[in-house]
């Protein structure tokens, strides 16, 4: 990765800053931009952003990372299949540690469960291949940026010809969830840093008729520093202005019309669906399922398991947190009974989740 | 050796094992002959005190850029007790091998741990040969353990860090574990990252000869990488630590996997690095040691004492802002060492 430093160099913040405390001065009211994409939660916090901006900027975290959004059945259902003797399950690694609601793949690891950590969906093809006797399931959890990756694994193993090889589907999709909460009377959004990744293959056009349904401003920003201040300074111009606008801060790579031959590839495998966010409840038409041309791919239809009653666990937040409208030290299982050795809510088990990315670097904590 | 495969026979105690270690480990890693084979080394004994340390490793892959199981083992125990001010007089070597492995991965890995020894001057004068069925290790585990001499009367603890004190590190940051994860998940990376596994007594002797009281706390931050490394020192010397980011040596090609996979260098495994507290007075020719041995050239002052408090660690960050580290929660690499 070159030219990290470039998006790092403290004179060009100390500028961003000044441009952004000027463009606030004189207006009497607080803005509050939501970020929706795990890796800005965690770059704002790594970076010690907040504390930078002038005190009438207030940054919230919305519903951002795959792994907290993924409800409770979804964990209890990967729980089942990884019980039966002959199923592998293959995983990016946060998920193993997502409580379900009486275990999770951690412990029934230790139990004897086969669970592999994989870094690509393909690793989960090529274990299908290595294992024949066994039925290799893929965690197919994440937004636009991991999907099209995982349409290209179920392709690869329909080309092979693979009858081992399947998806537990619980994709998500953006800006769905954006609008579900632009809409919220309980929560005041004045613009939404949009993610970088998903909107790569989406494109920025994808938000604008979020614009145009709610008036909020949107802004592509990327992930490193500089890409999170330049972003915060166009949100605050168009807040300011009064104008609500699609922009791209991350132009050297988001385009308007995204990257089509991922969309492409991950319409071809999977269709729209209604999903289930946790915290946020249903939303239609924000989850993906696999088109029924490879129906034969998904575990959900082709291996059935008994799959325990969903229990939410006590006195957790994380979905008033998901929304943006609690922070996790509002939480009173922040920190004690919940913490990154011994989670109770998703968003203590990510690496992306708001409430480790506190834990970690929160500096009040 | 007629097989060029480990068999379950190798140790069993019986023919096959004195074969294992007549013919290959012994003469590798001791060079004593079968007069001397007892069932305890007999060491003379030291004025003063010693320092004892043990380790167990099994690191997947065992062979990975830069090094192996074998010399990592010698490494890490050496390092052990030179991070409590010791010179390492001693090793044992215990061997936990998998039926299966080829002679020739065991026979590299011994003459890599022969040559660590010697480099580190410390000798093997004892050991253990354990085989196991196909599937009930992976490959091969070694423990290694270690006596050291303590020749000075200083106080070297993770307790005794001192507000004003220079936090010093030896190099970059988080190689060893990139190398190891690299190798293992086959990671098509831009440029090759290797480890840096490397005995680091000799350094340290030189800085426990040339800085005297001014040396606080030494710690090799293994395992968690520098972040928990420091936060555990904070805790025990209940002091605060600021770090300041731009000054963190980090090999960009470890910047770049770290970016891309999501990890945090600060909390990458290191095999050849130390953290130094000296007294602020004593820095510059800390880092002059350091940088003048060939496991010290990009020797950094990373951070300092910043206050008595109830074991803080923060970090100014490159762009201004300020943000607590914590130590590692759960594995972020699991068997890196």
């Amino acid at each position: 990765m070159k030219h990290q430093s470039e998006y790092r160099d403290p004179g060009l913040a100390r500028l961003q800053l000044q441009a952004i405390r000027q463009t606030v001065a004189g207006f009497d009211q607080t803005m509050t931009f939501m970020e929706v994409c795990g890796t800005h939660t965690m770059a704002i916090y790594q970076h010690g952003i907040r504390a930078l901006l002038p005190e009438s900027i207030r940054l919230i975290s919305g519903p951002g990372c795959p792994v907290c959004v993924t409800p409770v059945a979804y964990v209890d259902q990967a729980v089942a299949l990884a019980r039966r003797p002959e199923t592998i399950i293959a995983t990016f690694g946060d998920m193993v540690r997502v409580p379900g609601s009486s275990s999770n793949l951690l412990q029934e690891q230790a139990r004897g469960a086969k669970i592999k950590i994989v870094y690509s969906p393909l690793d989960a093809v090529a274990l299908a291949e290595k294992n024949p006797d066994n039925d290799v399931v893929f965690l197919g959890v994440g937004f636009e940026t991991t999907t099209p990756t995982v349409a290209g694994a179920v392709l690869t193993a329909k080309r092979k010809n693979l009858n081992n090889f399947y998806v537990l589907c619980s994709h998500k999709t953006m800006p769905g969830p954006m609008a579900a909460l632009a809409g919220d009377p309980e929560l005041q959004v004045d613009g939404y840093l949009c993610p970088a990744h998903v909107s790569a293959i989406i494109g920025a056009n994808a938000y604008q008729p979020l614009v145009d349904a709610y008036r909020v401003p949107c802004v592509v920003t990327g992930f490193e520093p500089l890409d999170v201040l330049q972003g915060v300074l166009m949100l605050a111009r168009q807040v300011v202005a009064a104008e609500a606008r699609v922009e791209t801060q991350y132009r050297r790579v988001v385009k308007p019309e995204g990257n089509l031959k991922a969309q492409g590839i991950l319409c071809q495998v999977f269709e729209p669906c209604d999903a289930r966010w946790r915290g946020i409840g249903d939303i239609p038409d924000s989850g993906l399922k696999l088109r029924s041309d490879y129906a034969r791919f998904d575990a959900a239809q082709q291996l059935p398991v008994e799959v325990e009653t969903a229990v939410e666990p006590q006195g957790c937040l994380c979905g008033e947190i998901l929304k943006g409208k609690v922070c996790p030290n509002d939480c009173p299982l922040f920190a004690t009974t919940c913490t990154p050795e011994d989670p109770v809510g998703a968003c203590m088990v990510s690496s992306e989740g708001t409430c480790a990315a506190e834990y970690k670097y929160g500096v009040e904590s | 050796m007629k097989s060029d495969v480990i068999l379950l026979g190798h140790g069993s105690g019986g023919k096959l094992s004195h074969q294992l270690l007549d013919e290959l480990i012994v003469p590798i890693l001791s060079g004593i002959g079968q007069h001397d084979q007892n069932d305890a080394a007999i060491l003379a004994s030291p004025n003063g005190r010693l320092a004892f340390t043990t380790d167990s490793y099994v690191v997947d892959p065992i062979f990975f850029p830069g090094g192996n199981i074998g010399d990592l083992a010698i490494h890490g125990t050496v390092n052990d007790l030179a991070m409590a001010g010791a010179t390492p007089i001693a090793i044992s070597v215990g061997l936990i091998i998998e039926e299966g492995l080829p002679i020739a991965d065991l026979k590299l890995v011994l003459e890599t741990m022969r040559d660590a020894a010697v480099q580190a001057q410390v000798r093997i004068v004892t050991g253990d040969t354990k085989v196991v069925p196909h599937g009930k290790a992976d490959k091969l585990f070694i423990n290694t353990s270690g006596i050291g001499a303590i020749k000075h009367d200083l106080e070297i603890s993770g307790s005794n860090a001192q507000v004003g004190d220079k936090i010093l590190i030896n190099g970059n940051i988080g190689d060893h574990g990139m190398a190891v994860l690299a190798s293992r998940e086959g990671l098509e990376l831009e440029s090759a990252i290797r480890t840096d596994s490397a005995p680091l007594n000799g350094m340290v002797e030189t800085l426990v000869s040339e800085l005297g009281s001014q040396l606080h706390t030494l710690r090799d931050p293994t395992r968690g990488g520098v972040a928990t490394t420091l936060k555990e020192i904070a805790l025990q010397s209940e002091v605060e630590i600021t770090l300041e980011e731009t000054a963190l040596p980090i090999d960009p090609a470890v910047g770049g996997a770290c970016g891309i996979l999501g990890l945090d260098p600060l909390f990458v495994a290191n095999e050849g690095k130390l953290l130094a507290f000296v007294a602020a007075d004593a820095a510059d020719r800390a880092l002059a040691i350091m940088q003048c041995h060939p496991y010290g050239t990009a020797a950094a002052v990373i951070g300092e004492v910043t206050a008595t408090a109830a074991g803080k660690v923060r970090l100014h960050t490159a762009i201004g802002g300020l943000r607590a580290i914590e130590m590692l929660a759960g594995e972020q690499l699991p068997r890196i060492c």
